[in-house]
């Protein structure tokens, strides 16, 4: 079965990417843009077709190596 | 004294590294990523590079390598391990120190010298040092050093912060601070002082007519410690 993870950055970690993409977007006149994250976007299909127990396991992924917790949140969709 | 340079995929700075430590008296192994055991080391050196692409976070592909499980228990049980640049991006990736290493606040690849001041000498790596300030060479993409504020707190109150960015002074000022690292932090340790972080390259610093020479005072300084 098809589980996805959104990572983000945590609300106090500066975003440069973000503010960069930002500035371009208000420069091509997107001027009501309050702010931008970027952030990543994985699609994991995995072997195991209980829902819960794959959504334990690509959580123990995302703790292991998909997010780093100092500056990152995870949030698994689709389980 | 006995050293070992691990090279991961997209290391750039393992050879220079073998020849830094070798010109100054180290009897150097280069140990590849997929070995499990490391070779009897008195230092264990993560060099810098571009280790896996930079894929997914710098130094987090590298930090589950197969040597690293080796890495890890001989940091564990007092053995010095050394992380520069990507070395130290891995070491943060491992949690043998604590934070990570974000973009560069303003978004530049850095490729410069700078100057350290070192901030703790009651450790095997700068212990009898006779310089404060020393020049190096830095060359990265993140090294935007960044904690929380309760890590920061924890780094501050056991001594774990090594060097800040200064002026040749040894000022610590945001003018100085190249890359957006939390209070100029350039490189830390781990809470017992045998594992080191840094950012500047030494390896880079050890030839008066190359660069110059305060990479050689910290070898130098190094290896006597460890005798």
């Amino acid at each position: 079965m098809k589980i996805s993870v959104i990572i983000t950055l945590k609300k106090d970690v500066l975003d440069p990417q973000g503010k960069v993409i930002h500035q371009a977007l208000d420069g091509m006149g997107f001027d009501d843009v309050n702010e931008v994250r970027q952030g990543k976007y994985f699609e994991i299909d995995t072997k195991e077709t209980d829902p819960k127990k794959a959504k334990n396991k690509v959580e123990e992924m995302c703790k292991k190596l998909l997010a780093n917790l100092v500056i990152e949140n995870y949030k698994i969709i689709d389980a | 004294m006995k050293s070992a340079v691990i090279t991961f995929p997209g290391s750039n700075c393992d050879r220079d590294m073998d020849v830094a430590l070798k010109k100054f008296g180290f009897k150097n192994k280069m140990v590849w990523h997929q070995d499990i055991e490391l070779p009897k080391s008195d230092l264990v050196v993560l060099p810098g590079g571009f280790s896996y692409g930079d894929y997914l976070r710098c130094g987090s592909m590298a930090s589950k390598s197969k040597i690293m499980q080796s890495v890890i228990n001989f940091a564990n049980s007092g053995g010095m391990v050394m992380g520069i640049c990507n070395g130290f991006q891995i070491l943060v990736e491992t949690g043998l120190v604590p934070g990570v290493l974000l973009r560069n606040k303003y978004l530049e690849f850095i490729c410069k010298n700078v100057f350290v001041k070192i901030n703790n000498k009651n450790n095997g790596y700068f212990k009898n040092i006779s310089n404060e300030v020393l020049e190096l060479h830095i060359a990265h993409n993140e090294g935007n050093y960044f904690c929380t504020n309760d890590q920061l707190k924890e780094i501050e109150d056991n001594t774990q912060v090594a060097i800040n960015y200064c002026d040749p002074e040894g000022k610590i000022e945001e003018p100085f601070n190249p890359n957006g690292s939390i209070k100029n932090i350039a490189g830390i340790f781990n809470k017992e002082k045998n594992v080191l972080g840094m950012m500047p390259h030494p390896e880079r610093m050890i030839d008066h007519s190359l660069s110059g020479e305060d990479g050689s005072h910290f070898f130098k300084n190094l290896i006597n410690n460890l005798k």
